[in-house]
């Protein structure tokens, strides 16, 4: 299978709580937190689409879409 | 998202706090149901009271949010009018071992078709931080401000005693290991368990100094160890989490069908 490509982090700011567990548990440090405590991703470059951010997230407010999907 | 469409979007943001649990709960739910493609007209969700029953009200399946600790009794009324569809049962610890602890350990004996989610995040959060029967000796609640004398249940022990089919227990960090064990949990003909440690950080978390969400989710990655590691060998007081428990009995809604065919004979 041919490695996912990252298309974008579809990140729903207003179900998004600022817990951090994607911020913390992304292995390559993609995420942060802005001023407002919203998950940004900004370091898209590094992504390796595992999705853990994804599955992790408590509000369903995080999204990994691949060209794939 | 592609769970999106088994969610009550209305709804959303949900009620549960920061870093809560029992949203990674739904979430890893919503993978399984997910993969297995059930149809969401063909699953009942049914709930009883407390923040983890709140999970039924998010996700649009058939949903009933019913009476503390008597879920399961309504559960078993739905399955044995309707046999065909697929039931689901969260609980908090509270709601599934105080206050419905007789009718957890009796549906585990009945073995009816259901899979019973323990959302087990060792207090009560929706009342305030007060002890549960899982919170366990030593910790600290809001009733109690001098520790915790009680000793704690193990959820996967009672069950297996009881008689239910399918044990299992897994973490909200383990999310991959938590859809999977679920998804083999409700394909189980039988009475299911899944035990889903599920932090609290507002109550549990902060009267027991466990930090942040990230923490506590940090400690879930070291406390456990998958069933028969050889960790679990050199460390005794590490918990175990897998399935504990596959094994087939008869099903009641099919032995009940046979009843009625015997009493249709006439004898």
């Amino acid at each position: 299978m041919a490695k996912p490509r990252l298309k974008q982090h579809l990140i729903n700011r207003d179900w998004c709580k600022g817990c951090g567990i994607c911020v913390h548990f992304c292995p390559r440090k993609v995420l942060e937190l802005d001023d407002q405590d919203k998950v940004v991703a900004v370091r898209p470059q590094d992504c390796i689409c595992c999705k853990l951010c994804e599955l992790r997230c408590p509000d369903l407010a995080i999204e990994v879409q691949t060209e794939q999907d | 998202m592609a769970v999106g469409n088994y969610i009550r979007e209305r709804f959303f943001p949900h009620i549960w706090c920061p870093g809560c649990g029992h949203g990674i709960v739904l979430n890893g739910l919503l993978r399984a149901i997910e993969n297995m493609g059930l149809k969401k007209n063909d699953i009942v969700m049914v709930s009883g009271i407390g923040c983890s029953s709140r999970i039924a009200g998010y996700l649009d399946f058939h949903t009933l949010h019913t009476i503390h600790g008597r879920a399961l009794a309504f559960a078993v009324g739905v399955k044995m009018s309707r046999p065909e569809l697929t039931l689901l049962v969260p609980m908090g610890d509270g709601d599934a071992l105080s206050i419905g602890g007789n009718h957890f350990i009796h549906a585990c004996r009945r073995n009816i078709d259901m899979t019973a989610i323990v959302m087990n995040n060792r207090i009560y959060g929706m009342t305030g931080g007060q002890y549960s029967p899982l919170s366990g000796y030593g910790t600290m609640a809001t009733t109690a401000p001098y520790t915790n004398i009680d000793q704690e249940f193990d959820i996967v022990n009672m069950a297996t005693a009881a008689g239910a089919t399918f044990v299992a227990r897994a973490t909200a960090y383990h999310v991959l290991q938590m859809a999977e064990v679920l998804e083999a949990a409700i394909r189980h003909k039988g009475f299911s368990v899944v035990e889903v440690m599920s932090p609290c950080p507002t109550y549990f978390g902060r009267k027991n100094k466990e930090g942040s969400v990230v923490d506590m989710l940090e400690k879930l990655k070291t406390t456990t160890t998958p069933l028969g590691s050889k960790a679990k060998q050199e460390n005794p007081s590490l918990i175990e989490r897998g399935v504990f428990v596959k094994k087939e009995m008869p099903e009641y809604c099919a032995e009940y069908q046979k009843i009625i065919e015997r009493a249709m004979k006439g004898k």
